[in-house]
């Protein structure tokens, strides 16, 4: 690829790199060198960077997450520090309130663990494995497809419509996963079924 | 956008009407600071608030909340009376010289054709005149009374200053300054951008505020320039993909359409869209209507789409209303013809209008699934908080099952973001407890839902059991296997129709682009305008070269720009009728004697020469309208309609309520407030605050803390007259709801004069509720109007009518 010394990679080189390289380029003897040695490696550099971009709002400004652990490695990854990318051409490393917080979205108390389920009347959730609401969700669906799929219209014309179950589609899910929920859901025949472009 | 963020860079002025970008979109907005710091460029902000992005305008005007249209026909009027037009562009560019059919008009606030009973129009009459020849009959030389010109010239001739103080408040000078600097625009060497959100969708006529400013764009000549442009902030961050891969009631991937039902096969639905060109040798693009859908059809159902079963095309449900959006749905499930719904990363109980109305439909549901990384007040919308959602618990039959998924920070994909770039990113985090990604629930669903048809039989199973599934592992389809899939393959060997010894795409190869798509079924394709996001060469979305050749601010290797990699939409009109750039300094493509070239993709065919064809190819007649035949619900000019709920009557057409041509359920107009109303005497609106996203980062310590409890904006005067204190509690309701907040009386907000009365203001930021981080609040839904844009039906959020009171606060 014909990159460019990126704006990062520079940053980096004055980081990490200072004692194996720039002290020695000025000409500082062996002291200095060790001395620079025995200063606290910077804490980013021993996780893992993973681009990103913020899930907020459309200017997508370009983040960079650093995680204890690699995905790639199939370790465990845990979420340190999130920061702006600043090869980023749009937000060139910065980041509004609100992305500047993001780490607090990933960690959130209120992020979501396990399924529940409410039962009709009830007052509170009930954990359940993904199998039982899985199960539950499909059988709820196709009961209801088999009672009220339209086939054909009063005239006798075919319609294959289904309109007493909706979906209503997400604003920052990926496109391969809009991609995916639009054949998951148009194949089934449902109509009613909207995104939050409007809101 | 038809441009990007980093072209903002480029432009002489920016209006910022509709939005409030240095605090909704703050790292956006950078690119304006740049423009003012690098080239001079000016600012001007039009907004009922002083916002942050005001505070650092050239001027700013204020302007009663829904009345942009008056406003800006006032612009027009004030450039087509100053002769502030740039001519060669209109005469050659736009519809201005097409003659209209003789029985169109437009009196006492109607167009010709109106159905009152209906509240829709007959629009056989809004259209152009057509020649023997079969071509649109035109006057070049714009004398004809008939042509769209000298009709727009009439329409827009009674908005005048004074007209616009009276209507939308603006005192004449400040909106006579603005005019005038808009005006200058019209040389050929300035040029305006506009940015704009929310602040001008969300109005029973949000489409037709966005129409009104790209006439206005046109008539400066500044639609395909460096630096113009009608740019949409939007609001999240994956907004436009969603609406780009068409997860909508009546809506294909790539803006292609699902059939109604008398299109009863696939010759007649595509009967009504060959798009045969409306003036000699016009590439009109959609000409290729086929080759997409098809296409389409093949990336939906595989080898069991053939061309003996039309491909597949019974398999797509049939509409038999104009749609099934977000606001129908909650008025089929309040009148109980509904019996389950999903949530996919929607928080519909805080976001859809009429809180009230909501939760009673929630609760006639058998089943409600939400699927969210975060505890939404929607799937807990039977739980009793008190005066935050005061509901009967145990009478609510509904069943809710609650999925948890995973967040951006442990998802792989690509998002697309107003600048139409396609940008992927990499998961980091592993995602917390059980959570789940979409991709793998969504195909759960489909999975058991297949095994279930297969084991039981049923209701028309063939569309889910021949869905194509060929996915490595089917319980979860990879990102990149999606990706694939949105792009296209070559099913068998694909020629160049010019040159059939040319391969464009071996069999079993993906497509390079959207222009090797075939309507034979030896393509697919699941969104067309997407081809080219990840072909032969890789995953282009993912590509992070920063380079920026004569920094034209294009980045062109960076991430995938939809369509075709193009960078500005309607570039070829950046270039003059000889196709040579309007402004030099502005180049952004040329015409070379044989061929158009330069540091964007071309908007048109490379070869086409510069006067045959006209620059805005998705449209028969190749240019652009001011006119819009009958393409929108509303008119064919967009013409002042003052909100359902409004502090004043319309002063240019009294006995027209709202738009009328939008669509009102029966209920819901016996809860609007009348037309200055003395019950309800406040024009109020809602926004966002920069501390904030919408009702997520209420979840988030940081921004929780930034921002923790709700509140209203009043001005000092109104705080005077009420006896409202800073700080001090308030009630506000509306004929629909009621709220508590604590007043924050501010000097940002001042009241508006129209037509000799005081318009006082009342401004409801929204990102509270009953679940996260944050304090308990409400938000702006339970007051607003159950209405949406005629067009659209994007709720109408930005102006209705409130009444506001002091009140003791709770007992600390
Ligand atoms: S950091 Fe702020 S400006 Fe950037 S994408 Fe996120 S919300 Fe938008």
């Amino acid at each position: 690829m014909n990159m460019e010394l990126s704006r990062r990679q520079f940053l980096g080189a004055a980081g990490a790199g200072v004692a194996a390289t720039t002290l020695g380029a000025l000409g500082f003897g062996d002291i200095e060198a060790a001395h620079a040695e025995a200063i606290r490696a910077f804490k980013l550099v021993s996780t893992t960077e993973t681009r990103n971009t913020c899930p907020y709002c459309s200017v997508a400004c370009g983040v960079i997450l650093y995680s204890k652990g690699d995905r790639k490695k199939g370790e465990q990854a845990e979420i340190i520090h999130i920061e702006g990318d600043t090869d980023h051409p749009t937000n060139r490393g910065t980041l509004c309130p609100k992305g500047s917080a993001l780490l607090d979205f990933v960690k959130s108390e209120t992020r979501l663990k396990y399924p529940m389920i409410r039962k009709p009347g009830s007052d509170k959730f009930e954990r359940v494995s993904w199998d039982e609401a899985l199960d539950r969700i499909v059988r709820l669906m196709k009961d209801d497809r088999d009672a009220n799929f339209v086939e054909k219209n009063k005239d006798g014309v075919t319609v294959n419509r289904w309109t007493t179950t909706g979906f209503l589609a997400a604003s920052a899910t990926t496109n391969e996963t809009a991609w995916e929920t639009y054949k998951v859901v148009r194949s089934t025949g449902m109509l009613v079924f909207d995104n939050q472009a409007r809101v | 956008m038809t441009n990007s963020w980093t072209d903002i860079k480029n432009t002489d002025l920016v209006i910022i009407m509709g939005g409030n970008a240095a605090e909704a979109h703050p790292c956006g907005f950078k690119w304006v600071t740049e423009a003012k710091a690098n080239r001079g460029a000016k600012l001007i902000v039009v907004d009922p608030r002083f916002t942050r992005s005001a505070s650092v305008a050239d001027l700013y005007a204020p302007i009663r909340q829904g009345t942009d249209i008056a406003f800006l026909l006032g612009v027009i009027n004030h450039c087509i009376q100053n002769d502030k037009v740039q001519w060669d562009y209109v005469k050659a560019f736009t519809n201005a010289a097409y003659i209209v059919k003789d029985g169109f008009a437009f009196k006492d606030g109607l167009f010709t054709g109106y159905d009152e009973a209906k509240r829709d129009y007959d629009k056989s009459t809004w259209d152009y005149v057509i020649g023997l020849d079969g071509y649109a009959v035109v006057d070049d030389t714009l004398t004809n009374p008939r042509c769209v010109w000298n009709l727009l010239k009439d329409h827009v001739s009674v908005y005048t200053p004074d007209m616009v103080e009276r209507i939308c408040g603006t005192p004449k000078d400040k909106f006579l300054k603005v005019a005038e600097m808009i005006a200058e625009c019209s040389s050929p060497t300035k040029v305006m951008t506009s940015m704009y959100a929310l602040g001008w969708t969300q109005h029973s006529k949000g489409s037709q505020n966005i129409r009104a400013m790209a006439m206005l764009q046109l008539i400066l000549g500044n639609i395909g320039m460096r630096g113009g442009g009608m740019n949409a902030l939007r609001g999240h961050s994956n907004i436009q993909g969603l609406t780009d891969v068409g997860l909508m009631s009546n809506l294909l991937p790539g803006y292609l359409t699902l059939p109604i039902e008398k299109e009863v096969d696939l010759e007649t639905y595509m009967s009504t869209r060959g798009f045969k060109p409306l003036r000699p040798n016009q590439m009109s693009y959609w000409q290729n209507y086929r080759k997409f859908f098809v296409s389409f059809q093949k990336a939906m159902w595989g080898p069991a789409a053939t061309p003996e079963n039309d491909f597949a095309y019974d398999w797509l449900p049939k509409l038999d209303l104009p749609g099934y959006d977000v606001l129908r749905a909650f008025e089929l499930m309040n009148q109980g013809k509904m019996t389950g719904y999903m949530c996919q990363g929607f928080n519909p109980l805080l976001a859809a209008p009429n809180r009230k109305k909501l939760t009673d439909a929630l609760s006639k549901l058998k089943y409600l699934v939400t699927m969210d990384p975060l505890d939404t007040e929607t799937a807990r919308f039977w739980e009793n908080h008190g005066e935050y959602n005061e509901v009967d618990t145990a009478q609510i039959q509904t069943e809710v099952i609650q999925l948890p998924s995973t967040c951006f920070a442990e998802d792989e994909g690509s998002l697309t973001n107003s600048s139409r770039w396609l940008q992927w990113h990499w998961p980091g985090g592993t995602p917390p407890g059980e959570a789940k990604t979409d991709n793998w629930i969504m195909a759960q669903i489909h999975v058991r839902l297949k095994e279930l048809y297969r084991r039981e039989g049923g209701k028309f199973p063939d569309p889910i059991v021949n869905l194509d599934w060929a996915y490595a592992d089917a319980n979860e389809p990879t990102a990149e296997e999606l990706a694939k899939e949105i792009n296209g393959k070559a099913l068998a060997t694909v020629y160049d129709t010019a040159d059939p010894t040319k391969v464009l795409a071996e069999a079993g190869k993906l497509v390079p682009g959207f222009a090797a798509l075939r309507d034979d079924g030896s393509t697919s394709s699941g969104c067309w305008i997407y081809a080219g996001c990840f072909n032969e060469n890789g995953n282009n979305m993912a590509r992070r070269d920063t380079s920026d050749p004569d920094e034209t601010g294009a980045y062109s290797k960076w991430a995938f720009s939809w369509p075709a990699n193009r960078r500005i939409l309607y570039n070829r009109a950046s270039a003059d009728l000889n196709g040579k750039a309007w402004d030099p300094s502005r180049k952004l493509i040329e015409w070379d004697g044989a061929k158009w070239a330069g540091y964007d993709v071309p908007d048109i065919a490379p070869t086409a020469k510069p006067r045959d064809v006209g620059p805005f190819i998705m449209n028969p007649e190749g240019v652009s309208r001011l006119f819009s035949r009958a393409m929108m619900r509303d008119g064919p000019f967009p013409a002042h309609y003052e909100p359902f709920e409004s502090p004043v009557g319309n002063l240019v057409a009294p006995n027209v309520r709202g738009n009328p041509a939008a669509r009102v359920f029966a209920d819901d107009f016996k809860q609007f407030a009348e037309p200055a109303s003395a019950e309800f005497p406040y024009a109020a609106t809602s926004y966002r605050l920069t501390e904030h996203f919408h009702y997520w980062t209420k979840h988030v310590r940081v921004n929780a803390v930034l921002q923790p409890e709700f509140f209203v904006e009043i001005s000092e005067e109104l705080a005077a007259e009420k006896g409202i204190t800073g700080g001090g509690w308030v009630r506000v309701w509306s004929k629909r709801g009621s709220i508590r907040a604590k007043a924050m009386v501010t000097k940002r907000i001042k009241p508006l004069i129209c037509d000799g009365k005081p318009v006082h203001v009342v401004g409801i930021p929204l990102h509270w509720g009953f679940t996260g981080a944050a304090r308990k609040g409400f938000g702006p839904n339970s007051l607003t109007p159950f209405v949406g844009d005629a067009n659209i039906e994007t709720p109408e959020y930005k102006a209705f009518l409130v009444n506001i009171e002091p009140i003791a606060g709770p007992v600390a």
